[in-house]
């Protein structure tokens, strides 16, 4: 039993495996940062961060031999709890056209976009700043998920992104945020969740939805 | 709605806080580890440390107090001072930081940014820049703690920062720096109405007034400062329930 943080060589995992150590218990197991397919196949939850650019993090993800089929038949065959974080998140999705088109994981259709700073604004509005990075409140669609337990309506969490998933099937949005547009916040289906925020940044309810990830049975 | 952010910011020297509050329950007033754990507390929305370790042996002491932080602290840390290579940036971002930011480094060699942007992504690259009105009423880009004139103009200087992919400029004025006058307006919002990143003003914060003045005069996205919080004049809660009645929104 264990937790893998799969490293897709994108940058910052040290943050996130220290929360995560934190939320560990005896049941949840050791907290892995690896890039071993085996280690990912041993643990008992899987989570995905990633940070910059989608195709780099898509690239090192593939660029592992083996790597991406153990994470497909551990999420998809096996079930296994699988948490996706920012562009960990957005990697769920079909397609991500940031600097070019390149292909997710194909788990929760839809495609990730560039938010548009002047979409919707009214006249005397500025447009937009991106990136969209700061504390907001989300709207949650499915309070019963248990991912979100304990987490109110309106409870803050820290984002940082400049693009943004947008779902194709209404049952796969858990939760939304307002920038002036909707932005996607949480989405998921079955033993998949994946939020655009970091809870790993975001303090006491970040910790929480973490501690609900790592007890949760789908 | 996204809020404001108030930023605690804690100067660091050889891995101890130079100016920190001094609270009756602390047991070590100079751990910067101690300093964040409060700042956490009252509600800060990020956290800055600012290293300002002059002798090169002693540099590797922000890594020790940057991890011990991120082990306790679950927000946004970013960290600035002597941010000159990619290695700096490596190292800072294994500890746990979340943002780096860089200021001569980037006048010396402006690449270096579009570089570090490239391989760490814009998210976690901060490009802070001290600026300071000059004759005939420009602003221009000092360093050096505001000794050294660039000859850079702020406004391009910060757009240039922005297109060679900075996610956030971090904005200090060196005419208000220390002065507790309150932020420069006509810089801040000069600044933030060029640059399509978030900004954040620094510089000059003396009393919870000042603070708002940034956000709704400014156009700052967030708000920074330092001894205003370290001396206990200001609560961070007090500058969030100042904003919330002005109708800012903020993280309560």
């Amino acid at each position: 039993m264990s937790v893998a943080i799969i490293d897709c060589g994108s940058g910052n995992l040290r943050s996130a495996a220290k929360a995560f150590e934190k939320m560990a218990t005896k049941t949840t197991g050791p907290v892995y940062v690896t890039k071993c397919p085996d280690v990912v196949a041993k643990a008992k939850f899987i989570v995905l961060p990633g940070q910059g650019a989608f195709p780099n993090v898509k690239k090192g993800l593939d660029s592992i031999p083996g790597l991406r089929e153990s994470l497909q038949e551990q999420v998809v065959d096996c079930g296994k709890p699988f948490l996706g974080i920012c562009v960990g998140m957005q990697l769920m999705a079909d397609v991500s056209q940031e600097y070019m088109p390149t292909d997710g994981l194909g788990w929760v259709p839809g495609e990730v976009s560039k938010i548009d700073p002047n979409r919707y604004l009214k006249n005397e509005d500025k447009p937009l700043k991106i990136p969209h990075m700061g504390w907001n409140a989300v709207t949650i669609y499915d309070s019963d998920h248990p991912v979100l337990n304990n987490i109110d309506n309106g409870s803050y969490f820290y984002f940082v992104h400049s693009f943004q998933l947008k779902v194709k099937k209404k049952n796969h949005l858990i939760a939304t945020t307002d920038y002036g547009i909707m932005i996607t916040a949480v989405v998921g289906r079955d033993n998949m969740i994946g939020t655009q925020f970091h809870p790993e940044k975001s303090q006491g309810m970040g910790l929480r939805l973490i501690q609900n990830f790592l007890t949760w049975c789908p | 709605m996204l809020t404001v952010r108030i930023i605690p910011c804690l100067d660091v020297k050889d891995g101890r806080v130079v100016k920190g509050v001094n609270f009756l329950d602390l047991i070590d007033a100079g751990d910067p580890v101690e300093q964040a754990k409060i700042y956490d507390k009252e509600g800060a929305d990020e956290l800055t440390f600012l290293d300002i370790t002059a002798s090169s042996e002693n540099r590797d002491t922000i890594l020790d107090v940057v991890s011990r932080t991120a082990e306790q602290c679950f927000m946004p840390l970013t960290v600035g001072g002597g941010v000159r290579s990619e290695k700096d940036i490596r190292n800072l971002l294994l500890a746990g930081a979340d943002k780096v930011s860089i200021n001569t480094a980037a006048v010396q060699r402006p690449l270096f940014v579009q570089e570090a942007a490239k391989k760490f992504g814009s998210q976690c690259i901060v490009v802070a820049i001290d600026a300071k009105r000059v004759d005939g009423g420009d602003f221009q880009v000092f360093t050096h703690g505001g000794r050294r004139a660039t000859g850079i103009n702020a406004v391009a200087w910060a757009k240039q920062m922005v297109d060679y992919g900075a996610g956030e400029i971090l904005l200090t004025s060196m005419d208000r720096d220390g002065t507790k006058k309150g932020f420069d307006i006509p810089l801040t919002k000069l600044i933030a109405s060029s640059i399509s990143v978030p900004l954040v003003a620094s510089g000059g914060v003396g009393s919870i007034d000042h603070f708002s003045e940034g956000v709704i005069e400014g156009g700052a996205s967030a708000v920074l400062a330092a001894s205003v919080f370290h001396f206990g004049q200001v609560r961070i809660s007090e500058v969030k329930a100042n904003m919330s009645a002005l109708g800012l929104p903020v993280r309560l």
